[in-house]
């Protein structure tokens, strides 16, 4: 159980400093693992299950929690890794790597900055990175590797706001785990 | 130079972990793994994650078996009932197919045509996929531990399912047909058009390289051409939903794939085709005999015998086609002698009415007797002209025939039970 105070550098919020959580090792090893395991398994069951992605909804709520940029993209490029591992031999490891490495990072960036811990800054949060991890993966598939990747606004928005919706309650059920 | 590290510290891991990131993509396209080798971690992760998968699929699927077949049976006698009468319609109906399939096997015998059979195939469970909206491949819980090996065809009932592409001591990776990156050699059913199927970034199938002057209607059947050497030919792919021109000369035909892709549970892999030349022993026809033989437990044996006695050559009762012997073998092709109301036999039509008289006489067919191994006596071998004046099951001698039968391909084959080819590819006439 502990709990760090860490000031704002920048005052963005009402609130003059914000609190910073850490969490247990078989929490921060296991819940990204089950992330990902269950990302590749419910598919088989539920058919829409592509469009929610848990391992990113899990490097969001790591990066903003812990708010320590490096710990952030660390986070987000542990968890890339491992999707890119079970994502097929066409699917190069670092694609979806990348990716969440932008994404922790500037989530944690965003975290020492804003209270993050509300539903409503959640909500857009998600609903906001969905779209940056969307569009770096694009630049990643094809510009660098020229892979047919299509890109449609309406089913990243959609993307976007299912996965927002969803993490609500993913984030809610996560905050268990936190030690304060 | 301490102030600069120490304030931009943040930036430069991120930086240093990007640009690992990227120098390993690099080398990654710089040097592709060869098609089947998987890299090591791969190798690792999954085959230290499937055991999980599959524990937990099994043990749902077991708890669903356990609810379905033994606690919740409402209805299960009413669709018992349901599904024997559509057996029986299929027995009708696979008769039928079998006299279709008979004559494609002669044809191709004659002209030396080579048939692709498959030969075994390995039931396997669906338990995991990409988890990726940009890539759609499967996990299955079969490996290189089950004889499964890269390229090798997975298929469902309904249509094929694409093909593995990483093995695995316990699992293996297929490669769907609406990936981006699959691509299967196909064909239209009725204009016998061929293509390439080729998946899209968007999930869609679309069969490419058919030249935009060709008429093809939606609706119309896709099935395998066995170009790719994977799929055997004749499999069914999909069916064609629209027609649009495209780029180059050729059209934009879009598929839907016969097989549910978004909600597979079981698939099949094909461990072994064969491919050899269309069995002549079906093609040799069957005798009077035979056919009486098959309907002995239903003559009355002192009638019949003089009926048949009583049989003129060439006296036929009922016209050709139109007979009303109810239980005339449907797969008789060139019999060149077959048996009438009062089981009497006659060589009118001998060749060409066959399939005729398969088809009506199939009307009532007897439920008991059903096609494959039909002939419950074994004739002579080499018999050549089929109905050399034969003496029936009945003891009854039955006049020589005078017409000559058709010509068959193989005329020392014995005559042996009918019996349809191995599960596969229908041949294709």
């Amino acid at each position: 159980m502990s709990t760090r105070v860490m000031p704002f550098r920048g005052s963005v919020t009402s609130r003059e400093q914000v609190s910073v959580f850490e969490f247990s090792w078989p929490v921060i090893v296991f819940v990204p693992l089950v992330a990902v395991l269950i990302q590749i398994f419910i598919p088989v069951k539920v058919r829409f299950m592509p469009i929610v992605d848990l391992p990113f909804m899990v490097t969001i709520f790591f990066a903003t929690a812990r708010r320590n940029p490096i710990t952030g993209c660390l986070t987000g490029c542990f968890i890339g890794l491992m999707q890119d591992l079970f994502a097929g031999p066409s699917h190069l490891l670092g694609m979806y790597g990348i990716a969440l490495t932008v994404v922790g990072y500037l989530a944690s960036s965003l975290g020492v900055k804003i209270d993050v811990e509300n539903p409503g800054s959640r909500f857009l949060i998600t609903f906001g990175f969905f779209g940056v991890h969307q569009g770096i993966y694009w630049v990643v598939a094809h510009e660098m590797l020229r892979q047919a990747v299509l890109w449609s606004w309406s089913h990243v928005a959609i993307s976007a706001l299912a996965n927002a919706v969803i993490g609500i309650f993913v984030y809610k059920f996560l905050d268990r785990f936190k030690q304060r | 130079m301490d102030t600069f590290i120490g304030r931009y510290r943040n930036l430069i891991v991120f930086a240093a972990i990007l640009f690992a990131q990227i120098i390993g993509l690099a080398i990654q396209v710089r040097r592709p793994s060869d098609a089947g080798d998987t890299r090591l971690i791969r190798f690792w992760a999954v085959s230290a994650v499937t055991p999980v998968e599959s524990a937990v699929i099994h043990s749902q699927e077991w708890m669903t078996n356990l609810w379905t077949n033994y606690l919740y049976l409402h209805g299960v006698r009413r669709e018992n009932r349901q599904l024997r009468a559509q057996l029986e319609q299929m027995k009708i109906e696979e008769a039928r197919l079998s006299e279709d399939a008979r004559m494609a096997r002669r044809i191709q015998a004659l002209l030396a045509f080579k048939e692709q059979y498959v030969d075994s195939t390995v039931a396997a469970q669906v338990i995991g996929t990409s988890g990726s909206d940009q890539s759609r491949v499967l996990y299955i819980d079969k490996g290189s531990n089950d004889g499964i090996a890269t390229d090798m065809a997975v298929i469902t009932p309904t249509g094929i399912v694409g093909k593995i592409v990483q093995v695995f001591p316990d699992s293996a990776q297929v490669l769907p047909i609406n990936d981006q990156f699959s691509g299967v050699g196909a064909a239209l059913k009725d204009s016998r058009l061929q293509g390439i199927l080729k998946g899209g970034a968007n999930g869609t199938t679309t069969l490419q390289y058919i030249m935009s002057d060709e008429k093809v209607t939606p609706g119309e059947d896709v099935i395998t051409s066995g170009g790719d050497r994977i799929f055997p030919k004749g499999l069914p792919v999909g069916k064609v939903v629209s027609v649009q021109p495209g780029k180059d000369l050729f059209l934009n035909i879009r598929v839907i794939p016969a097989a549910n892709l978004d909600q597979l549970e079981e698939v099949l892999v094909v461990t072994k085709i064969t491919e050899k030349m269309p069995d002549v022993k079906d093609l040799s026809p069957l005798r009077a005999s035979d056919i009486l033989a098959e309907r002995l437990p239903t003559i009355p044996t002192k009638t019949a015998v003089d009926a048949a006695g009583n049989a003129k050559p060439g006296s036929a009762t009922a016209p050709a086609g139109t007979t009303a012997t109810a239980v005339a073998h449907p797969a008789v092709t060139g019999t060149p002698a077959k048996p009438d109301a009062a089981g009497r036999t006659t060589n009118k039509s001998a060749t060409a009415a066959g399939a005729t008289t398969a088809t009506n006489g199939l009307a009532k067919p007897k439920p008991a007797t059903p096609v494959t191994g039909a002939a419950t006596t074994k004739p002579k071998p080499s018999s050549g002209v089929a109905s050399d004046s034969e003496t029936d099951t009945n003891g009854a001698s039955v006049p020589k025939q005078e017409t000559k039968p058709a010509p068959e391909p193989a005329p020392s084959a014995p005559s042996e039970p009918l019996s349809t080819p191995p599960t596969g590819a229908p041949p294709q006439p």
